[in-house]
């Protein structure tokens, strides 16, 4: 431990750390079970001030079960939690948070329709005779924000303003309330690349103010850009705290599977002679407004990748091909027949499936149960009167759940208690389920833990092997390399490339995205 | 050791809140599990329970589909007016009532598709949908009325609030086919994950094909028959329709009754039954408090302290309690050890 904190120093020169440092928030030897279950064993974990240290683990890890510990949300079964040298109890998060612990979840939990200065003041406004002084309010909060780099109406509803605005918001107030630790929970997952520099900015500025930092997320780059040390748990054990800058990426991957990937950071191109013949063929597709019209053919045993800043046009295309959104002009071919598909139900009659983006708005019915949720699709189509039997229903469930690996205790439980990973998976298998001829994935691994990432890629590849034609829409641009036969690029609304062979690197998608030079070949 | 669905169905507490408050009313009036005999029907106090329970027990059936949307229909308490006023017009100025109950029957189909346009088609949040055919049914209903209470003297409608088939009042009798019928068509066809479906997430249902539109619209205007239905027995009842009182005030027993059954206004797992169980809770608790002589003053203060007793008894915090501190009673291993 002493060794790898000198080492540390050593690489980060003149920062403000001194030598065996007491940390500010410290967990020693933490133990949870639920029922049987040890949800963390004798876990311990530090936190300096001025630090940004990672949290990373797996789904089921215990990152989770560990943060809601050091924040109150729930009581150890052994072990102490120590706050600047000296143990405490923390009983609920409000009594942590009055201790100076906040947190910031990747769902922003204030008001949006509530002013900023009034999210940042909230229950804590600055009164005069018992009366709220709006002038004052408004003042401080210009001011802190400015602080935060920032420089808004903050008079403005909360929710006219981008995510990464409304997170800042939130660690802002966070920092106000709290002011000696703050937990970042996913604080990126909803964010384009442009803010999460943003929100890195005020994160650095936190660091130099003192604050010790606690950073969870499913991106191995941030972890790599913005912490200095990281902690790793696997199966609630602890496998050790590492300086970042003795390690790498595949030696993090490892510690947190305890195996490699099964797709490495640099796979060779997909092959483009596998594919059959053309499946479905959008011609000049396009709704005013939304996407300019774009052409696109996709064969069986394809898959098509699809790179872009969010906000590029990439959903909105995906949208349109299944019908969420309307086209106002285009044709759809499907195995040579002319088509209309106005709606996701015809989209659904035509053999496509779509997995979208946002898996908890858009895809899943928590309360239903896992079985439910995959036979789903299939019952929509069959129509009212031919009901899949509870039988049959247990067998298609069980079929794909143990084909996608899909871990659920009992297929009847409600998905809304499975990972992220695995309700991706169910979600798949709903489409799978429906015997698909074409699969629009939308991020499909947005959210869910590196592991799952590595079963839904090795997924798309069995698929493409089986015969389907797969539009798979990623920022994950490694992923997006390890599967695509063909790479199209959005930008501003518009179809702007399309990358075959040996254009499809990492490298060349960027310089594709920022602009259309580079050896990206400029179609329409 | 897994239960029984059957005994796992009857520990709900639904029907512990009913078996407790029958318990109550015999304790109240002794008489009261007295069932005769009498020219060919069945008389007692617990056959009027089922009796005067079964038009809210009606409407309910047809609210609950719309509950499991993740809707409400406000407007079933003013569709059972139109409905009698309809009947009772068209009854009393000669037409057979072959023709005036299925017109009537239509009059509620018509009301509750028109909901159903608002819902889907104007998206409309449903509370201010259906409020509007709230208000503006019960003038519809004085409109065809004429204002004045209009009295038949139609053997077959009046047979249908006040006869009785194998002994049971006729009412008693169609809640039981309408509670049977509905819950078959939904279990037995696809219809009723369909619905929970729209009902957990209406964006997912659309996303996975299911057309949400042509559901609701089908369940809305379920709901509107349903109303129809309890409005013929209530006119067929009292031999005639009243407009300003007719139904007044039971959406809300109907609601109630589907969130006693356990249905969620949040939409989503639905049953049809468990809201029959829900009408009769509260048929049961107006029943005892008008034989147990409390004066009617405190009728709706009772109701609705025993109202929030069940539903705080059916709450996960009470059941997680319960199963803290009274694991005794509900632990099978220990129930199978007596």
């Amino acid at each position: 431990m002493q060794s790898k904190a000198e080492l540390w120093q050593a690489g980060n020169g003149g920062q403000d750390m001194a030598d065996g440092e007491t940390p500010v928030l410290e967990a020693r030897g933490i133990t949870k079970i639920f029922g049987q279950h040890r949800a963390l064993d004798g876990v311990d974990f530090a936190v300096r001030p001025g630090e940004v240290h990672a949290l990373l683990g797996e789904n089921g890890a215990g990152k989770s079960t560990l943060i809601k510990i050091l924040t109150g949300a729930y009581q150890p079964d052994g072990g102490e939690i120590v706050l600047e040298g000296a143990p405490i109890r923390f009983t609920d998060p409000l009594n942590a948070q009055g201790a100076g612990i906040g947190t910031v979840y990747q769902e922003v939990n204030l008001l949006p329709n509530r002013s900023v200065a009034e999210n940042l003041f909230l229950g804590r406004q600055p009164t005069r005779f018992g009366l709220v002084q709006r002038k004052a309010i408004v003042t401080e909060a210009t001011a802190l924000m400015a602080a935060y780099g920032l420089d808004i109406d903050v008079r403005a509803e909360l929710g006219s303003f981008s995510v990464a605005v409304q997170q800042i918001v939130a660690i802002a107030r966070a920092v106000e309330l709290s002011g000696k630790v703050l937990v970042l929970d996913e604080p990126t997952a909803s964010l384009d690349r442009n803010e999460v520099e943003k929100l890195f900015e005020v994160v650095a500025k936190l660091k130099a103010r003192g604050l010790g930092i606690i950073f969870i997320t499913h991106f191995l780059d941030q972890v790599f850009a913005l912490a200095d040390r990281v902690t790793i748990l696997r199966n609630g054990q602890l496998i050790g705290t590492r300086d970042l800058r003795e390690l790498t990426a595949t030696e993090v991957v490892r510690m947190m599977l305890g195996k490699d990937l099964a797709y490495g950071h640099s796979t060779l191109p997909v092959a483009e002679a596998a594919k059959g013949p053309v499946k479905v063929t959008f011609t000049g597709l396009g709704r005013a407004g939304r996407v300019a019209p774009f052409t696109l053919s996709l064969h069986e045993g394809e898959v098509v990748g699809v790179a872009g800043l969010l906000g590029s046009g990439r959903t909105e295309m995906a949208r349109l091909m299944f019908g969420v959104d309307t086209a106002d002009e285009g044709e759809i071919m499907v195995s040579g027949k002319p088509l209309k598909i106005r709606n996701p139900a015809q989209a659904v009659m035509a053999g496509f499936g779509f997995c979208p983006e946002d898996r908890k708005l858009d895809g899943i019915f928590g309360e239903l149960s896992v079985r439910e949720n995959i036979i789903i699709a299939l019952q929509a189509k069959l129509g009212w009167f031919r009901a899949l039997h509870r039988d049959e229903q247990d067998e298609i469930a069980g079929r794909y759940a143990d084909d996608l690996d899909i871990r659920a205790a009992s297929h009847d439980m409600p998905v809304k208690l499975l990972s992220g990973g695995n309700q991706q998976k169910v979600i798949l298998a709903r489409w799978l389920a429906n015997d698909p001829t074409f699969l629009i994935l939308d991020e499909p691994t947005r959210g869910i833990d590196v592991g799952a990432h590595a079963e839904i890629v090795r997924t798309i590849n069995r698929l493409r092997e089986e015969g389907l034609a797969l539009l798979v829409i990623s920022s994950e641009l490694d992923e997006v390399v390890a599967y695509s036969n063909r790479v199209v690029v959005m930008r501003d609304r518009q179809m702007v490339a399309e990358l075959h062979g040996a254009d499809i690197t990492p490298a060349v998608i960027v310089a594709a995205i920022a602009d259309n030079t580079g050896s990206a070949e400029a179609r329409i | 050791m897994k239960r029984h669905p059957l005994t796992a169905a009857l520990l709900r507490p639904q029907f512990a809140a009913l078996a407790a408050v029958l318990f109550i009313n015999w304790l109240l009036f002794p008489g009261f599990f007295t069932i005769t005999w009498q020219d060919g029907r069945l008389f007692g106090s617990l056959i009027d329970v089922l009796n005067r329970g079964a038009p809210v027990a009606i409407l309910a059936i047809g609210v609950t589909a719309v509950i499991a949307t993740k809707g409400v229909d406000l407007s079933v308490g003013a569709v059972m007016a139109i409905s009698g006023a309809v009947a009772a017009v068209m009854v009393s100025s000669g037409t057979p009532a072959t023709i005036a109950i299925p017109v009537a029957l239509l009059a509620g189909l018509v009301c509750g598709f028109w909901n159903g346009v608002l819902v889907t088609y104007l998206d409309i949040q449903p509370i201010i949908a259906t409020l509007v055919l709230m208000v503006a049914g019960r003038g519809l209903a004085q409109l065809i009325t004429e204002g004045s209470i209009v009295t038949f003297s139609d053997p077959l409608l009046s047979f249908i609030g006040t006869g009785a088939f194998l002994g049971l009042p006729m009412p008693v009798v169609i809640a039981l086919v309408l509670m049977v019928g509905a819950t078959l068509a939904v279990r037995r066809t696809a219809l009723g994950l369909l619905i929970e479906a729209v009902g957990v997430n209406r964006s997912a249902a659309r996303f996975a094909g299911i057309s949400s539109r042509l559901l609701l619209l089908l369940v809305y205007s379920f709901a509107g028959v349903c109303a129809a239905i309890a409005g013929l027995i209530v006119a067929g009842d009292i031999r005639g329709a009243d407009a300003n009182n007719a139904g007044l005030w039971l959406e809300l027993d109907a609601i109630l009754a589907v969130v006693l059954g356990g249905t969620s206004l949040l939409g989503g797992r639905f049953s049809i039954p468990m809201s029959v169980v829900g009408a009769l809770i509260i048929q049961a608790m107006n029943t005892g408090i008008l034989i147990s002589g409390f004066s009617p003053q405190f009728n709706l203060v009772v109701k609705s302290g025993v109202i929030i007793l069940i539903l705080v008894l059916q709450s996960p915090m009470a059941a997680q309690w319960m199963g803290r501190h009274l694991s005794f009673l509900t632990s099978p291993r220990n129930r199978s050890a007596k």
